[in-house]
């Protein structure tokens, strides 16, 4: 499986991949319009997570005023992107709205009420001369402008961008493949700011260090696309750098996928492209990059794609991010009658939106609404036959249908021995099924499933050791009480004798003593403003906590309205 | 506005099951048409009665069973068993055994199983085999091609003979049938006769029996069309044929007197049935591409052995049941590195 399977037109070997499909690539439907800028809708809908990792921070409340490109969210942790405003506005809400998740029907969302001016805020300044500056700096500016992968993964690209020194990458590659049937925003991207791309391919290529190539990678049926790209890399040459008409077949823009095709080498399992010395990008994160170190400006717009024979007039807009997929649609001349699905994404890897008031996320590359008769739904499914289609089809050279027969039986155990978790959905397999099983939909349960049962294992494992810890704390109480009891019963023995011939009854002196110590302990722990607190098995976060709390405390104690109200 | 939310893919499908079985159909057709024109109408007597009969138990079962019926029978899955049966068995065969085949194919060994997909054997074989030893005599009671046969039998007259067992006046059984051509090899060959004084016989036609071949041609065709419409992979068919062809040309090599040419073999009985329609079963088969090329094999291996030193003349139907028995296992042992892992990968 390491032979290659031809050249492309310039003469470069290229590297076949296992399985994948032909079919329609239905572009021209939308690729023939240059880009319309999208108008800026009545409401703004930003969900705070739109990317992979941690949903940002809030840097706003409602009823305060921004300014296009200002920071409104900020990035949590390093696995995170910051959020900035689309444009000027007033901030109506943070909110629940529906969100683009397969699970989720809605999520955190900052409301924004454009107030029409579109006034830029305040912006870094640009950095023309990055190629002099520390790597590192660029990062921070890219990290800054929230940018994530736009191809439709979102994940953050300034992690992609720092693998560590003890990585050194050899190759970029920049995915211009855009294999999904139907999509066409990277093709009118190409072909319109090919300029833009090839500036952010320079900086991705000073950030990474890369010591070799950089390969752009285009699916041969977008000749108008390549031939721009050709001309932008003439008028702006990049070292080392070549694009490389690939041929159409899906999925070609699979990260994996594409670097096979380019360089013939395999993502090792559970491993990132970093690990053999490649970093792969999306055209469109290319551009966000340039604008980001040339421009200052944020991440704040996209290409989208609006088609489908449900639309009445497909296209691609330039669209603000939170725009609600309505807004889009009616800008596009609004649905056909008889539509009755909207797909987030494209026919064989986008999500069925159960609403059009779902935003435009930093990920959203297509609206889809086929119209009736169109991508016609299969309908049941019949049972397998154990054809083995799927096996033929799997880019990643999985068993389909074990995986399928395992996730049917839950048997989470041989589903993972079948490598479920390699699989990358591309729903080749399900395409090509005579039966007309969903197949990935039964992977996607079965890892949701082993998901949770990790998530349980861990909880479990927690809840034990809590257990034994109690279990220990009582038994260590116990042994105390006993102890305590033991000497009271030893001095009550003695008492008579050491008290002599005193006419006090032994109890009651007992009971005095008892109070008296009561007493005490009670004053003593007033003086320190405490009550007796738990506090034997803490971790280092709780402890932290309460230190934070006593130090609050105090402090409120010691300031003068505390002291006056006394 | 809401909309349907259904899982992706959202793609159109390109295949279904009902598809792939039109396609075997379609591929039987012209080998039907050869051994209706060879073997007279019986065939399609046969082949009608057994359509019926496997829809209808079909039907039955889903009922029984509280399913609708109609999906069921629309995959025609059933229809080719019961095609695949009919084309298997004499032209003459009495009109309950075709029955008791069809039932006992499609309830016991198909849907008590679970039905398409769930079955372990090929229903049509496991049927074969059952009647061929519990009524040895009717399933081989062949008849001789049309140009070797002295008494073709009219419509109605093979009418009767399915139905009522009665024969034009003036005929008997012996003398309206024939050997098959597997059969007389091996009788001749175990009278110690060599393979040229065997083939002084007019049975014998350009490469194998006459008639035979040409119905042994025409599946042959109707097979290459199944893998050019990819509703077959070439894998099993070639790993048959190979081994076969293989085995036979090395005992030919060693003694052409007392073993056929390879293309004798190919050519007669259920060896191109096997390849094409059956062995490739893909419910019952082996189904990644290195398992199906050890599956393949070792039913051309099977079939060699049985049809050289067993009790049969014939074995492809006994080939295919016992590699149905290995196919989970060739599986389990044959699967593809998958991309990232071992050796293959990089880093």
């Amino acid at each position: 499986m390491t032979h290659p399977y031809g050249f492309s037109p310039s003469g470069r070997m290229l590297w076949e991949f296992h399985g994948g499909v032909h079919m329609p690539d239905m572009k021209s439907l939308s690729n023939g319009l240059p880009t319309a800028k999208a108008a800026i809708p009545p409401l703004l809908v930003l969900p705070l997570r739109q990317h992979i990792g941690e949903a940002a921070e809030p840097l706003v409340k409602a009823g305060d005023r921004v300014l296009k490109g200002e920071k409104i969210a900020r990035g949590a942790g390093i696995l995170s992107a910051s959020l900035h405003a689309p444009t000027s506005g007033i901030l109506r809400a943070i909110a629940p709205h529906p969100i683009p998740h397969a699970a989720a029907l809605t999520g955190l969302c900052i409301l924004l009420e454009p107030d029409g001016e579109d006034r830029w805020g305040e912006l870094p300044p640009p950095m023309p001369d990055f190629a002099g500056l520390d790597p590192g700096k660029v990062i921070e500016r890219i990290r800054w402008a929230g940018i994530v992968g736009m191809g439709g993964a979102a994940f953050p690209s300034a992690v992609k961008l720092a693998p560590g020194p003890e990585r050194a990458i050899h190759t970029l590659i920049i995915n211009g493949a855009e294999c999904e049937p139907y999509i066409s925003c990277d093709d009118r991207l190409m072909r319109e700011q090919a300029q833009r791309i090839v500036r952010g391919i320079r900086i991705l290529r000073h950030v990474l260090d890369v010591t070799g190539e950089c390969l752009i990678g285009v699916e041969d049926n977008k000749p108008e696309a390549i031939e721009a790209m050709r001309r932008a890399l003439a008028a702006e040459p990049v070292e080392a750098t070549e694009l490389v008409v690939i041929p159409t077949i899906y999925p070609s823009g699979g990260e994996k996928q594409l670097i096979r095709i380019l360089t013939g080498r395999e993502v090792p399992s559970k491993g990132i492209p970093a690990h053999i010395g490649i970093v792969c990008h999306n055209v469109a994160t290319a551009a966000a990059v340039a604008d980001a170190v040339l421009g200052g400006r944020p991440l704040i717009s996209r290409y989208v794609t609006v088609t489908g024979g449900g639309v009445v007039e497909p296209g691609n807009l330039d669209v603000l991010l939170g725009t609600p997929a309505a807004d889009l649609i009616a800008q596009r001349g609004g649905f056909r009658p008889g539509t009755d699905r909207l797909i987030l994404g494209g026919p064989m890897m986008g999500l069925a939106l159960h609403s059009d008031r779902i935003p435009i996320t930093k990920g959203g590359n297509c609206l889809l609404a086929p119209a009736p008769g169109e991508l016609i739904d299969p309908g049941p499914a019949h049972a397998c036959i154990r054809c083995g289609r799927c096996a033929d089809a799997c880019p990643m050279q999985l068993l389909p249908q074990q995986l399928y027969w395992h996730a049917r039986a839950r048997d989470m155990d041989r589903v993972q021995e079948y490598n479920l978790f390699d699989c990358i959905e591309c729903g080749c397999c399900a395409h090509v099924c005579p039966s007309h099983i969903p197949l990935v939909q039964y992977y996607r349960f079965a890892k949701g499933a082993i998901w949770g049962r990790e998530v349980e294992k861990r909880k479990a494992e927690r809840a034990r050791v809590r257990h034994e810890a109690r279990q220990a704390r009582l038994e260590r109480l116990e042994q105390e009480r006993k102890a305590r009891l033991r000497k009271k019963t030893e001095a009550l023995k003695s008492a008579p004798q050491a008290a002599g011939g005193t006419d006090e009854d032994p109890k009651k002196a007992a009971i005095k003593a008892a109070l008296e110590r009561a007493k005490a302990k009670k004053a003593a722990q007033a003086e320190v403003g405490a009550v007796p607190k738990n506090t034997a098995h803490l971790t280092e976060a709780q402890q932290r906590q309460i230190d934070e709390a006593d130090q609050r405390r105090g402090k409120v104690a010691s300031s003068p309205e505390n002291k006056a109200a006394e | 506005m809401e909309f349907l939310t259904l899982p992706s893919p959202h793609s159109e499908r390109p295949n279904s099951v009902s598809r792939v079985m039109r396609q075997v159909l379609l591929a039987l057709l012209p080998a039907i048409v050869a051994l209706t024109y060879y073997f007279g109408w019986g065939v399609l007597i046969n082949l009608i009665l057994a359509s019926v009969t496997a829809l209808a138990a079909e039907a039955a079962v889903m009922r029984a069973r509280g399913r609708p019926a109609l999906p069921v029978l629309g995959d025609l899955s059933a229809l080719v068993t019961a095609w695949l049966f009919a084309i298997a068995t004499p032209p003459l065969l009495p009109w309950w055994i075709t029955v008791l085949g069809m039932v006992f194919a499609i309830v016991l060994v198909k849907q008590l199983y679970g039905g398409l997909g769930y079955n372990p054997f090929n229903p049509a074989m496991a049927a074969y085999i059952l009647l061929l030893i519990s009524y040895p005599v009717e399933m081989t009671n062949w008849l001789p091609p049309r140009m070797l046969n002295e008494h073709l039998l009219s419509f109605g007259e093979t009418l009767s003979a399915v139905f009522t067992g009665m024969l034009p006046a003036g005929l008997s059984w012996d003398a309206l049938s024939g050997a098959t051509p597997l059969d007389e090899m091996r009788t001749q060959l175990s009278m110690n006769r060599t393979i040229s004084e065997i083939h002084q016989s007019p049975l014998w036609g350009d490469f194998g029996a006459l008639g035979w071949e040409w119905v042994g041609n025409w599946l042959f065709l109707g097979g290459v069309w199944l893998i050019y419409k990819r509703a077959i992979s070439w894998h099993i068919p070639v790993a048959m044929l190979g081994s076969l062809a293989a085995i036979s040309m090395f005992f030919f090599t060693i003694d052409p007197a007392t073993h056929p040419f390879p293309l004798f073999h190919l050519f007669s009985g259920g060896a191109m049935l096997g390849a094409f329609f059956i062995a490739t079963d893909p419910v019952t088969a082996a189904t990644t591409k290195p398992g199906q090329l050890i599956y393949g094999a070792a039913i051309g291996l099977i079939v060699f052995v049985i049809r050289t030193w067993g009790g049969y003349p014939d074995a492809v139907a006994f080939a295919v049941l016992l590699m149905n028995l290995a196919a989970p296992s060739i599986d389990h042992y044959s699967q593809p590195r998958v991309v990232g892992h071992g050796e293959g990968r990089d880093g």
